[in-house]
């Protein structure tokens, strides 16, 4: 596979830098959604909501995703666990691929990595109660009988904070914060490696968002877990992340260590993005505000080139002719943008 | 990480357990049921007639296939509360007879329609594609079929009897259920614990059955109350056609039949007015029960 990877890949230098083997390693991972019409419903097209995506998720870290809605971060999420197929590339958990695995296979990899998803509201089956829905992953897996499964049941309540008396209630009579705890106990029960958070707390209120997140975090401590935390909310993510990656319509921009990103973003678009965070403090000295023109362009039909050509304000000729590749420009600081160097892709 | 370059300030972690009072699901759809006063009326009225129906044998105070010549049009009386028929039968007895053999063929023929429906609407909703296309094409042949003159053409060829009855309205019926429970199995899919299912490695029927279908059971159990109602129309029309339900056997549109003649209808009205009654009452009722459930199943009650 190495030979088919541009040299200056995101991949390559991870091993290069002989650090522990990634947990996920993601390779040109591609989701197009097809697109049918006309008379004979025949495909006339695809949204590209991920497209050629490269990163790999170090154990015990958390990795951010942040971008605008419809950036492809969701999906791409969903792409990683297997609820939607990879329309091409590869997606390599602990050491295997998984990218092709039929759904009968899935079995180990399913124990392995969770997700939390996004709407506490309709992430748990209304018409159970929190003990049968906390008591499907061991049916599922079939872990786990009798008393030793309801203890189980108790114990992953009692470690997101909830009371087990409260078990045999339904969810309609949990808040949303509560909802969103649960959520995050049916994810544990596995005893999985990896969690995809997708916006966990983004449906939350404020007060509730930092509880939700002081529990990952503990958990994360005690589980020796790694996150792949997606969010639109660059406080929460800079809050939980070790590293931050930022995508645009499908791409993954720029990818760098929290600290790194935050001091000395280099895509215009991240600039764009974290100028636009409100600061704390009046007397905060901040750059100026960057405004971006235009709205996000349709991922069904991308600019040609880079894809933020059309709203970048340092686009030049060759931002609209040539699509940049994702390098690095500092130490595992990677971005994806024709001002910096000059390495592009063959198309 | 300090507060001030972040908006999120640690704070202890409260466990917020103070719930209100604990509100089985049955319970709050008992209350909207109970809250619709038409529903409620329906259900009493179908409680009795189903029940007298089951109790015929008992209730009844004459038997009713045996005939009085003598007695021929008697209007209600102290022995025969509801009259007599053209052969001297009494018609209250006969009503009750006649009602468990409209509300089995109604049951029978529901219980069929929406096991068939439910079952290819879930697989069709659920797996989409190819498999989404054939069925609902079936679905679409079945419904072009001209379901009375093929019910008629039926009866013709083979001897007319109630199982035959029951299973050709399951067979031409079911798609209506099979569109809905498709609809709900497109959206209900979707749904993020359907989703949460998948990553744990739940098998296709255990989501079909237990997490999906459970959901949709509300417009399901609304379409079978209807169902039922509008399947002892059909039977009754059938019957009053003379291809249903056989005399003597009797069933409430059969009993309409012998009462159609201009000198039943001058001298006799309480001949074509009872049966029909029931007919109207017990259609009725479903309807009613039928809405009733429509509100007290909205799984919008659970949200929020």
């Amino acid at each position: 596979m190495s030979d088919s990877m541009p040299n200056n890949s995101p991949l390559q230098s991870f091993d290069a830098q002989g650090q522990a083997q990634p947990l996920l390693r993601v390779e040109n991972l591609k989701k197009h959604f097809p697109i049918y019409g006309g008379l004979l419903k025949r495909q006339i097209g695809s949204v590209k909501a991920v497209d050629d995506i490269s990163f790999v998720v170090r154990p015990g870290e958390t990795l951010g995703l942040v971008g605008e809605s419809g950036c492809g971060k969701s999906s791409l999420g969903r792409t990683l666990i297997r609820l939607y197929e990879p329309s091409s590339g590869k997606i390599v958990f602990d050491g295997h691929d998984v990218s092709n695995l039929p759904e009968s296979k899935l079995r180990g990899f399913r124990q392995q990595v969770q997700m939390v998803f996004q709407d506490p509201y309709s992430s748990l089956n209304p018409r159970k109660t929190i003990a049968t829905i906390l008591s499907e992953p061991f049916a599922a897996q079939g872990l786990y009988k009798g008393k030793e499964r309801l203890e189980r049941i108790d114990h992953l309540l009692q470690r997101v904070g909830l009371n087990p008396s409260l078990k045999n209630r339904y969810p309609h009579e949990f808040s949303g914060g509560q909802r969103q705890r649960i959520g995050i106990a049916r994810a544990l029960a596995l005893n999985p490696k990896l969690i995809i958070a997708d916006e966990p707390v983004s449906a939350l209120d404020v007060s509730i968002q930092s509880q939700v997140l002081n529990i990952l975090e503990d958990l994360q401590d005690e589980f020796k877990l790694t996150y792949l935390f997606i969010a639109h909310d660059l406080a929460v993510v800079k809050h939980i992340s070790d590293r931050i990656g930022v995508m645009y319509l499908g791409k993954m921009m720029e990818l760098a260590p929290k600290r790194e990103l935050y001091s000395s973003p280099k895509h215009p678009y991240t600039q764009a993005l974290l100028s636009a965070v409100p600061k704390a403090h009046p007397d905060e000295v901040r750059p100026d505000r960057i405004l971006l023109k235009g709205d996000l362009p349709s991922p069904a039909n991308p600019p040609a080139g880079c894809v933020f050509h059309t709203r970048c304000p340092k686009a030049t000729e060759q931002c609209r002719q040539r699509t940049p590749v994702l390098q690095e420009v500092a130490n595992d600081h990677w971005v994806a943008c024709h001002l910096y160097g000059e390495t592009t892709s063959e198309q | 990480m300090t507060s001030k370059d972040s908006v999120i300030v640690d704070q202890p972690f409260v466990a917020q357990d103070q719930l209100g009072s604990h509100r089985p699901l049955w319970r709050i759809t008992l209350t909207k049921f109970w809250q619709n006063r038409l529903a409620v009326i329906g259900l009493v009225l179908l409680s009795i007639i189903i029940i007298s129906a089951l109790l015929a044998p008992w209730i009844a105070p004459h038997d009713p296939n045996w005939q009085n010549l003598r007695m021929r049009l008697q209007p209600p009386s102290a022995e025969f509360w509801l009259g007599t028929d053209h052969l001297g039968r009494d018609i209250f007895s006969r009503l009750l007879f006649a009602g468990r053999v409209s509300l089995f063929v109604g049951f029978s023929a529901m219980l069929g329609a929406i096991t068939i429906g439910t079952t290819l609407g879930a697989i069709a909703g659920y797996y989409g594609g190819r498999v989404d296309a054939f069925i609902m094409r079936t679905v679409d042949v079945v419904i072009s079929f001209p379901s009375i003159f093929l019910l008629i053409t039926l009866v013709a060829i083979f001897q007319p009897s109630i199982d035959k009855l029951i299973l050709s309205f399951a067979l031409l019926s079911w798609t209506g259920t099979a569109r809905l429970v498709r609809g709900e199995f497109l959206t209900l899919k979707q749904r993020e614990y359907v989703l949460a299912a998948r990553t744990l490695g739940m098998s296709n029927m255990s989501i079909i059955f237990r997490q999906i279908l459970p959901n949709a059971m509300g417009p399901i159990i609304v379409a079978a109350t209807l169902a039922v109602g509008g399947f002892i129309l059909a039977e009754s029309a059938l019957s009053f056609l003379g291809l249903g339900v056989q005399p003597p056997t009797a069933s409430w549109g059969n009993m309409l039949t012998n009462a159609q003649s201009l000198n039943v209808f001058r001298n006799a009205w309480w001949y074509p007015t009872f049966p029909g009654l029931m007919i109207f009452i017990t259609v009725l009722s479903f309807n009613f029960v039928g809405d009733g459930l429509r509100d007290a199943l909205d799984p919008k009650v659970l949200e929020r």
